[in-house]
């Protein structure tokens, strides 16, 4: 049986669900910058497998994924920023306790 | 089973399951570090794919530089046992539902599809040249936006780290 791009495509499908099962149910705030880098990575593979199998010779799905790489470096940079400084405020990474904004 | 389909299928056993790790585990450390095997695999599969530059990227950004960020905020933000570090919330239920609805939706479209390649080309030895190419003639305004996006994102985070009040 050969790999095909389905193969990919569904590997990548796992993958962003684990990473959005991760943002959606995590308590910490950086295990949910964890699972959205999972779901980067997950796009990531969808371009650069579509790029192999629909249009190989042009490369413009690995310009998107290094635009995607510099986005999600970028991204994790000012959300990690972020939590540093709640957790100069509030002494906590808890999500749940992050209510102030609540109506 | 040929050697390429062999090498995907542990490749992408390798992938899942260390994502899978990363949710499961209650440490955030062994998450970090298992989200590091992540990204080690999903290189692997550009490997597979025959984009050599970004398996080389994934590999120096994503395992070395966004993990490396991702303990740093781990350090600085657990004072005590890292035991019961990294648990679950009150929706995980209806997360998990909605997880596993999205990645059946997904999976059933993506079988469901004829795939047509557009070209039927040898995908090219090196990929160096030609991305190289591309980002410097057709996306060199995507690429200067992209280096003052990371210029911004780095001031804004010196900033947002340092503190109103240290000023």
């Amino acid at each position: 049986m050969n790999v095909t791009l389905n193969h990919f495509l569904i590997v990548a499908a796992l993958l962003f669900g684990i990473g959005l099962y991760g943002v959606l149910a995590k308590r910490n705030a950086i295990a949910i910058l964890m699972g959205i880098e999972l779901m980067l990575n997950a796009t990531n593979l969808n371009l650069i497998a579509f790029t192999r199998y629909i249009t190989p010779g042009l490369l413009t799905g690995h310009v998107f994924a290094i635009f995607v790489i510099a986005v999600a470096a970028a991204e994790v940079a000012v959300g990690l920023a972020l939590v540093i400084t709640i957790y100069r405020d509030r002494v906590s990474v808890n999500v749940d306790d992050l209510n102030i904004m609540k109506w | 089973m040929t050697v390429e389909s062999f090498v995907f299928w542990i490749l992408a056993l390798l992938t899942i399951g260390s994502a899978l790790g990363v949710i499961v585990f209650r440490n955030l450390v062994h998450s970090a570090l298992y989200m590091v095997l992540t990204f080690v695999g999903v290189a692997g599969l550009y490997v597979l794919l025959y984009a050599d530059f970004l398996a080389a990227v994934q590999i120096l950004v994503y395992a070395g530089a966004i993990a490396i960020l991702i303990v740093f905020g781990v350090m600085l933000t657990q004072r005590r046992d890292m035991q019961e570090t990294n648990t679950f919330g009150k929706l995980s239920p209806i997360s998990g539902l909605v997880a596993f609805c999205l990645v059946a939706v997904i999976s059933l479209s993506v079988v469901q599809t004829n795939w047509v390649a557009l070209s039927d080309q040898a995908p090219p030895d090196s990929t160096v040249d030609l991305v190289a190419g591309l980002m410097m003639t057709n996306y060199v305004v995507p690429f200067e936006v992209a280096a003052i996006l990371l210029l911004v994102a780095m001031i804004g985070a010196i900033i947002l780290a340092k503190g109103e009040r240290s000023r």
